[in-house]
């Protein structure tokens, strides 16, 4: 709770906190005041910002302001599911790994390995093309499976040089189990290097489902980010000069990133006691 | 006098790495330590002493070779078992900043010892006896309850550790060198917490020192280690005033003295 507090003491951490809250409200009211569908064919091919079309039309005539909100929504889910998905088995994976040691270590490293190898958009596009139905849940997820192992890598490394301090030593000869040297005492010293893995991992993921989506095997009849900036590159919108079609979401997928990575600064100076004057 | 054994050691070794990058760490060392008594395994870095610290910690388990508290060995301790020898056995470390963990405060530091107890306290006891514990040690509770560790010097933490010890009152202490990393002015003052520990709790203690000084100054045997081998052991005034070994001989000739020149 304390370490809570001290988190808002860092300009950088409530800077980053505040973009990405709007950014995420944005996305989450905006389509409660505007009943617009993002997919209606309300104008022309390409036309310019207006006072009817803000940012004005795709290559389709659709709003464009409409559906970068609304894509904004649906990549943001994207981007946290993934995230969270990946940071969590990563993390499982490579502390369990790191800190055990011995064979559980050999085991888990080759599991990584193999799945590091095998190049995740593979996977991915393997898997999206089994998949009959395809959801944003279920998008977040297959994303955040075949992401996981550059965080668990990461993890591991650091759990190991962690085994080996004094203060394990000491936990251990206070009674404490596996588990909870685990959480108590590994744990903290990786958290803001845990909380970056998990920042690239939002925006890699948004960044994959844009690709995928790219090769139209993204979510069904829903607008992201992703599906806009391909739309934008099927249809020639650089060439045309039609600089709102693809702007707006590149700066936006660029704004979450940001917010993103100064929380995770913000952060990395509260999480290392040292670093707090 | 017969006193009772506390740990018998016999034939402990261990062997880290294999093949070509084998290296024995510690080579077929036996002793015992008895209640209520101060001893010291001097040696050189590289000597085995802290691997065999480890080892009777229960932090590493040896190659070869049993260590046994009560007629029981205690590699084969698991889960309450091992918490029952740690509340036994208990250590002080070195480097009084790497014992901490960097996030939680001194006082969650001397909360967590109460792990080891059976039965725990109600939070009046423990409170009053953590207050206890840090008077002997020379330390206010206000002053020190609620900081972190880095706000501390290295002279504190190690008293912390020291108050820690005595909240869980152990029979046998294993201090891996606690005085090294300490400004010299300070550790007279620390060893003389530790010694007040045999005083107060009848514990013994084993220090793990390169200091065949200080071993003399503190200790009633000496247990001298060299390469892995245990190479001599008698008490402390036979050890300096007819040592066997030649390794002996020679760090007793090492231990600098204030009134003799020194040839350097």
């Amino acid at each position: 709770m304390k370490t809570l507090k001290l988190l808002f003491t860092s300009k950088k951490f409530v800077f980053g906190l505040c973009l990405f809250l709007t950014l995420l409200f944005l996305g989450l009211l905006f389509p409660v005041f505007n009943h617009k569908d993002p997919l209606d064919l309300a104008g022309f091919m390409y036309q310019p910002p207006s006072k009817e079309f803000w940012l004005g039309t795709d290559n389709f005539g659709r709003d464009v302001l409409v559906e970068l909100i609304h894509g904004l929504k649906t990549s943001m889910f994207i981007g946290l599911l993934a995230g969270t998905v990946a940071t969590l088995i990563g993390v499982g994976i490579g502390l369990t790994a790191g800190y055990i040691g011995g064979w559980v270590d050999n085991l888990l490293n080759t599991i990584t390995n193999i799945f590091l190898v095998v190049p995740p958009f593979v996977i991915l596009i393997l898997i999206s093309v089994s998949l009959q139905n395809r959801s944003l849940g279920i998008m977040g997820l297959i994303i955040g499976i075949t992401s996981w192992p550059w965080t668990a890598r990461a993890v591991r490394a650091q759990a190991t040089s962690l085994r080996v301090r004094e203060h394990i030593d000491l936990a251990k000869i206070s009674g404490m189990g596996t588990f909870e040297i685990m959480l108590r005492e590994v744990l903290p010293y990786i958290m803001s290097y845990i909380f970056m893995a998990f920042v690239l991992q939002v925006a890699s993921g948004i960044l994959n489902e844009a690709g995928i989506s790219m090769l139209g095997l993204g979510p069904s009849n829903i607008v992201s980010l992703g599906t806009m900036l391909s739309w934008a590159l099927l249809f020639e919108a650089v060439r045309t000069g039609a600089w709102w079609a693809f702007i707006p979401p590149a700066l936006t997928i660029a704004f979450i990133t940001f917010s993103l990575l100064f929380m995770s600064t913000g952060m990395d100076e509260i999480f290392n006691p040292r670093l707090r004057s | 006098m017969d006193k009772k054994i506390l740990l018998k050691v016999r034939n402990l070794t261990r062997v880290f790495g294999s093949k070509k990058k084998r290296v024995v760490a510690v080579k077929n060392v036996s002793f015992d330590i008895y209640e209520n008594e101060i001893i010291s395994i001097v040696g050189e870095s590289g000597s085995g002493k802290t691997t065999t610290a480890r080892m009777m910690l229960n932090l590493l388990k040896p190659t070869e070779g049993t260590i046994e508290i009560e007629g029981e060995d205690i590699s084969n301790f698991r889960g309450k078992k091992k918490r029952e020898y740690w509340r036994k056995v208990q250590g002080i470390f070195q480097d009084p900043f790497a014992s901490f963990n960097q996030f939680f405060t001194v006082r969650k530091v001397l909360d967590d010892s109460f792990k080891l107890f059976d039965v725990q306290p109600s939070k009046e006891e423990k409170d009053k006896r953590i207050r206890k514990v840090l008077e002997y040690v020379n330390m206010r509770y206000e002053e020190v309850a609620e900081k972190y560790p880095f706000e501390l010097s290295g002279g504190q933490r190690q008293r912390i550790m020291i108050a820690r010890i005595f909240l869980i009152e152990p029979k046998l202490l294993i201090a891996d060198e606690p005085t090294s990393m300490i400004d010299a002015v300070l550790r007279s003052s620390i060893l003389e917490l530790l010694l007040s520990l045999r005083e107060r709790e009848k514990s013994s203690i084993v220090f793990i020192t390169h200091d065949l000084g200080l071993a003399y100054y503190v200790s009633d045997r000496i247990l001298i280690m060299h390469n892995g081998e245990l190479v001599e052991q008698g008490s402390a005034d036979d050890i300096i005033t007819n040592p066997q070994h030649p390794y002996t001989k020679k760090l007793i000739q090492d231990v600098p003295t204030l009134h003799q020149e020194w040839a350097l």
